[in-house]
């Protein structure tokens, strides 16, 4: 393993906050592959980075509570000092007050994104300006044992990158600029595959050893659009969606009674590369009407793939999940965005939690729903049209 | 960005030239407007920022350039929060005013922690976190350039610029008696 100076020339920024995305070329052989730590996804646009972004390998959900006193003024100005983090972060550069400007030029593909729960925009707007469907999911009593450590929250910060350092540095900005304002109610780090550990476009495995995310819409085209983005009508919602954070548990011991034909009944997939049980590869449908020689379904009636799919195209969800593993056990930190919660969520959600296989290993232990503003244009902050 | 729309006066076409010009990479907007002419028009300013603070004092802090052939020299700074407002050197671990800052020409003044800055003090009401502040750089020829700084919750790195005696080992925040 060769050293590179990544950093070459770094002392010179000491300036206050003018942290650069520094390159050192001059030791790196010439075969040695690019780094890509100075990747960057843009922050501004119509939409928010970090939806329709080829997921990262690593991110961090934070959820803050707004301290009481904090009024629509002192929100903006959090969301102020947050979006210009943000912008310079993404970027590669220190943002203002960081005396380690260093920590920043290495953004690899590092982005923020912002979601508002129903007391933010309460306190902003008012209580006409929360849209019915930004509230707490229904109650799941046959699946969930939420816990009220991981639920909820008034302001989401999604951190993401493909380095952990810069992850947990981002995090730490976002942290220290919200302390005036805000508590840290939860935290929820997850990872999926290193990058170029895989071909992109790769689905993750979850850490059953499951193929998560199949049947995704593609981002870039008009499906992914109409599954993820909102026209409105509330103005700061154009260009944004809507978004479901569920902290999954896995029982990895109970589910290593299981045998592997029995996992991928379950499911409805093959453990190897995803295919459905009826054959073709990863993303061909599902046939749930394939009966094997004894006339049983192939897949079977409360497989995972049969109770979460619908053959309805305006029902269906954007997945981004994922997975977490330490002392607090091992599990998925499960995000869906999609455009109209109600319609394209909640109809999934309620046949699982009414039948699937894989309830008996899973436990939703943390719930929580956010509204995703549009994109920010310069000069702007995040949800800055929800303001009067 | 903060603060380039109530400023927009036109920044945006400014060759801004750096001393670590080959270094850094600028937002490629400032946080300010100058004169038309004299020693402000080739002034531009970035990563503009207060300490924000509940007492008395604060500091500001950024990266002042000057893309103009000639020298410029702040003699001074204004601003509605306090009419006492100086500028300040920190030498030998103390704050000190001073009369001026040269702005050499095609390089930059820093105004950092721990280094030059411009002070503010008798402060008769906070600066809250992400509030923005104004403040107007004085010219040695007259002219102007104006500052929009954003509050900043800062810690400090054992700089205190709370209390102007700061180093004298009394220290509120971090050094009560035990």
């Amino acid at each position: 393993m060769k050293r590179r100076a990544l950093f070459g020339g770094a002392a010179a920024v000491g300036a206050a906050a003018v942290g650069g995305a520094v390159l050192g070329s001059a030791a790196a052989p010439a075969d040695a592959p690019r780094p890509h730590g100075t990747d960057t996804v843009p922050f501004h646009g119509r939409h928010q980075a970090g939806i329709a972004t080829d997921a990262q390998a690593h991110q961090s959900l934070l959820a803050f509570d707004l301290v009481r006193g904090v009024d629509a003024e002192a929100v903006g100005r959090l969301l102020t000092l947050l979006t210009d983090d943000a912008e310079r972060l993404t970027a590669g550069r220190a943002p203002l007050a960081d005396i380690e400007p260093e920590m920043a030029a290495v953004p690899a593909r590092l982005t923020v994104t912002f979601g508002f729960g129903p007391r933010l925009v309460r306190i902003v707007a008012g209580p006409t300006a929360v849209p019915a469907w930004l509230r707490p999911l229904p109650p799941y009593p046959t699946i969930d044992r939420l816990e009220e450590r991981w639920n909820g929250g008034d302001l989401l910060v999604q951190v993401a990158a493909e380095d952990p350092t810069t992850v947990a540095h981002a995090v730490r900005m976002m942290v220290r600029d919200a302390r005036a304002f805000a508590t840290l109610r939860w935290r929820q780090d997850g990872f999926r595959h290193a990058a170029g550990t895989h071909r992109p476009g790769t689905t993750m495995r979850n850490l059953f050893g499951q193929i998560d995310g199949s049947a995704n819409a593609v981002p870039g085209t008009e499906e992914f659009d109409r599954v993820v983005w909102r026209d409105g009508p509330e103005e700061w919602l154009v260009g944004g969606t809507t978004m479901v954070v569920r902290r999954i548990a896995m029982d990895l011991d109970t589910w290593d009674e299981v045998g592997r034909t029995a996992r991928e009944f379950s499911v409805g997939r093959r453990l190897s590369d995803g295919a459905p049980l009826t054959g073709g590869t990863e993303t061909d449908d599902v046939d749930l009407d394939a009966v094997d020689e004894r006339g049983f379904t192939v897949i079977g009636p409360a497989a995972h793939v049969r109770r979460a799919r619908t053959d309805d195209p305006t029902q269906r969800i954007f997945r981004r999940a994922y997975n977490y593993d330490g002392v607090d056990g091992t599990g998925l930190v499960f995000t869906a965005f999609q455009a109209d919660l109600e319609h394209q969520y909640l109809p999934m959600q309620a046949r699982l939690a009414e039948l699937d296989a894989l309830n008996a290993w899973t436990t939703p232990i943390g719930s929580a729903v956010f509204a995703i503003p549009g994109g920010i244009a310069p000069g702007e902050h995040v949800g800055q049209a929800l303001f009067g | 960005m903060i603060g380039p729309l109530a400023y927009p006066t036109g920044m945006f076409s400014r060759v801004i030239t750096l001393l670590f010009a080959a270094l850094l990479v600028l937002s490629g907007c400032g946080d300010g407007a100058g004169d038309d002419s004299g020693q402000s028009a080739g002034i531009a300013a970035a990563d503009v920022w207060v300490k924000a603070t509940d007492e008395d004092m604060s500091a500001v802090f950024a990266v002042i350039s000057n893309s103009a052939d000639t020298d410029a020299t702040v003699v001074g700074v204004a601003t509605d929060l306090t009419d006492s407002a100086e500028l300040h050197e920190t030498a030998d671990g103390t704050m000190r005013p001073v009369e001026s800052f040269t702005v050499p020409a095609g390089e930059s003044l820093i105004l950092e922690p721990g280094g030059n800055h411009l002070m503010l003090m008798d402060l008769t009401e906070p600066i809250e976190p992400g509030q923005e502040v104004t403040l107007t750089l004085e010219f040695e020829d007259g002219t102007t350039f104006d500052l929009a700084a954003t509050a900043k919750d800062f810690a400090g790195g054992a700089e205190d610029y709370d209390d102007h005696a700061g180093h004298d080992g009394h220290d509120h925040e971090d050094h009560e008696d035990h």
